[in-house]
């Protein structure tokens, strides 16, 4: 179990590398650097502008340097905690993000927690029973869940409560805990609030979630050592949990690499939509604006969230179904 | 004894070979044994309802997107400056008691001052008939020009000469939705059909390389793959399609955002063609073209591209779907398409402020079509995904 952590731990590495450099190619593709574009805009403005503070920006992160060395001072500051310097706000990116990279984590994590609650019984349900008239509707379902885009049910969502209730959904906290520091209030409120956008970005991962639980089982419960299990008189309940279940419960843990992505880039669109204080939204503004560090750093930030999570989902994995952790190979 | 060059004495039966004689297949085995792998696959698909019904729903849409100048009862661009966000007009039949054909009532326009808006009511005196298939161009915003070709002024239904037909509501600038909504189905629909092409070059080339020469170039593809699928989708296309420059015209940042969309979607296509390989490489009759002394071109492309070609179409077809969400998604940002193209992101991005949105609920209706679309998509690809394994 330990060398296989370690062998995959070290294969993050080059992923990561690899993400870095891209991350780091769509940052420098706008044409001209910033500070040109920054110093032609500003003066085009007629604003003044402080020279010394821009030629201390550019040595501190090496913009009189080749490329490659800029590449290296970016990930060397990455690194180190440093995220870059946000061009539009005049502050360094990390006080720009505040807690958003906290709230977008939180949200994420939410939304798959929810997912395996609602997916769970829901997928095992439509496997024991099949074809019945449950399993029929609940697929049917799934399918629509699946197939309408969230940022689309975010703002029916918000349409219908604006009609209904005459309330705006949006929003992840209670007007008096924005940019106050974290106390029980703040989570309590958070708490309060996550559910709506959890379930509009829950909805199409619960639809596959359920769709490949359901299959997964329903081959499990045709094999003959169920067969056997039945006809021997085992308690169905028993001969339902004891293996069967067992053995179709890896998916859960082995989709959290296609989950995670997918939640990530819901999470992003249907923040702008909810306004909601995650990365979505800035990035959306720092795209906008050009403002590439701060949505270079996003970015990153949700690449390595996605890496890292995958990561996790794997050692789990391999901690539960030994032929993994031996073979080195996933069976599916 | 006799010579021994002579052979021994032995029957032999001077009829024809018939196959059938000790078996004899019936009229609907012999088809069915016969039939090539097409065939089989439509007389699967052909038994599931949903895909073919859907199948028939794309084609009849992609059909009406190719002309949208004559179904659009206005130009594209036809502004009303007169009924800015008029309200869907409702088709009546009867008119007093009287049947009196399909027609519309007349919008009568008041300005409320205290809310700063325009309230529209039927005016119940000003009938007005909806016409067929006309081609006069007498009321404004009836003439096009046909695929930028050739002039034109023809559509199959359009108002009365003095009269209006908002079937959906207007917009901001007193446009069309109806009109505004056949024409983005031009954008839309085909935005996922070019970047799909551009995507199964890309994964059947990559994935191909992969799956027959295994080995380093294998694991480099991998690797490659793994990253560019540990991606956050949404975040990168954004980031993609904020970078085109300001300065390109419309078709081009159309064109850009096709490749965008296609540069990113083809691992799981690539993925597909690489273990469909490595899987079929292995099968006799692979063996025994390699036995015949078979070139690894012709092996590739007349014995292993045909067996998984219907493979491939089916989740080619599977990830349409996601291509045109994210156009929609994209322009609804406003990160996508730029105007004067017209899709349904584009449309929905004036949705995007709910205060508008609660007033003017009508700006929302270009999400049906995208819906709709999206899980005709999904259906036909199902479909053809279990006819895929036609003797299964």
């Amino acid at each position: 179990m330990f060398g296989y952590a370690v062998r995959r731990v070290l294969m993050m590495v080059p992923t990561l590398l690899a993400i870095s450099a891209i991350v780091f190619v769509i940052i420098q593709l706008p044409p001209g650097d910033y500070f040109t574009t920054y110093l032609n805009e500003l003066q085009s403005r007629g604003e003044s502008v402080d020279l010394n503070k821009i030629a201390f920006l550019k040595q501190q992160y090496g913009f009189d340097r080749p490329l490659y060395l800029q590449y290296v001072y970016w990930v060397g500051g990455l690194l180190q905690g440093d995220l870059g310097y946000s061009f539009e706000y005049e502050l360094p990116v990390r006080t720009v993000v505040g807690d958003r990279l906290l709230l977008t984590f939180i949200l994420s994590f939410t939304t798959i927690v929810f997912t395996w609650l609602v997916a769970f019984p829901i997928g095992v349900y439509t496997a024991v029973r099949q074809y019945s008239v449950g399993d029929y509707s609940l697929t049917f379902l799934g399918f629509i869940g699946l197939a309408t885009p969230n940022f689309l049910l975010a703002l029916v969502l918000q349409y219908l409560a604006h009609v209904w209730f005459g309330t705006s959904i949006g929003g992840l906290m209670d007007a008096q805990y924005i940019d106050q520091p974290w106390s029980w209030g703040k989570t309590g409120s958070v708490f309060a609030h996550i559910w709506i956008p959890v379930i509009v970005i829950g909805t199409s991962g619960t639809a596959g979630l359920i769709r490949r639980l359901r299959a997964n089982l329903l081959d499990e419960l045709r094999k003959q050592y169920v067969v056997t299990a039945h006809a021997k008189g085992m308690h169905p309940l028993k001969a339902l949990l004891k293996y069967p279940l067992r053995m179709a419960l890896n998916p859960f843990i082995a989709d959290i690499g296609n989950l995670l992505p997918q939640v990530i880039s819901g999470a992003a669109i249907v923040s702008v939509v909810l306004s909601l204080p995650t990365t979505g939204p800035m990035l959306l503004r720092a795209l906008q604006s050009q403002d590439m560090y701060l949505a270079g750093s996003f970015l990153m930030f949700l690449a390595a969230l996605t890496v890292i999570g995958t990561l996790l989902s794997d050692l789990a994995l391999a901690a539960l179904d030994p032929r993994i952790r031996f073979g080195g190979q996933a069976v599916s | 004894m006799s010579e021994p060059s002579e052979p021994l004495a032995h029957y032999v039966s001077r009829a024809p070979y018939d196959p059938d004689e000790a078996e004899p297949m019936s009229a609907a085995q012999r088809r069915f044994y016969s039939a090539s792998q097409w065939t089989l696959m439509w007389w699967k698909l052909r038994r599931h309802r949903l895909a073919v019904a859907s199948g028939v729903f794309l084609l009849l849409l992609y059909a009406a997107a190719a002309i949208a100048e004559f179904i659009a009862p206005y130009d594209l661009h036809a502004r009303h400056t007169d009924y800015l966000y008029a309200p869907p007009q409702e088709v009546h039949f009867f008119h007093d008691g009287a049947f009196a054909g399909p027609f519309v009532y007349g919008l009568s326009v008041r300005l409320d001052l205290d809310n700063m808006r325009w309230l529209y009511s039927e005016d119940r005196s000003r009938v007005q008939p909806l016409r067929f298939f006309c081609t006069a161009g007498d009321y404004p915003g009836a003439r096009y020009s046909f695929w930028n070709l050739a002039g034109g002024a023809f559509h199959f239904i359009c108002p009365a000469p003095d009269g209006q037909l908002f079937l959906l509501g207007t917009d901001r600038l007193g446009r069309d939705m109806f009109s505004r909504i056949v024409y983005g189905a031009r954008i839309s629909l085909t935005i996922g059909l070019l970047g799909i092409m551009i995507s199964m070059l890309l994964g059947v080339v990559i994935g191909g390389i992969a799956g027959y020469w295994g080995g380093i170039v294998d694991s480099v593809v991998q690797r490659v793959i793994e990253v560019v699928r540990s991606f956050p989708e949404l975040p990168l296309w954004m980031a993609l399609s904020a970078i085109l420059p300001v300065t390109w015209s419309p078709v081009a940042v159309y064109l850009g955002i096709t490749v965008i969309l296609g540069l990113l979607d083809w691992p799981g296509l690539a993925r597909a063609v690489r273990s469909k390989l490595l899987a079929l490489r292995e099968e006799d009759f692979c063996l025994a073209a390699q036995l015949m002394g078979a070139s690894p071109r012709r092996i590739i492309f007349r014995h292993l591209l045909p067996s998984f070609s219907s493979h491939l179409i089916a989740s080619a077809t599977l990830s349409i779907p996601s291509m045109i969400l994210a156009e929609t998604a994209l322009s609804f940002l406003g990160l996508g398409l730029r105007p004067p193209i017209t899709s349904w992101g584009i449309l929905l991005n004036e949705a995007q402020n709910i205060s508008v949105v609660a007033l003017y609920p009508w700006l929302m209706l270009p999400v049906v079509p995208v819906i709709l679309v999206v899980l005709a998509f999904q259906f036909l690809g199902d479909g053809l995904r279990d006819a895929a394994d036609p003797y299964r």
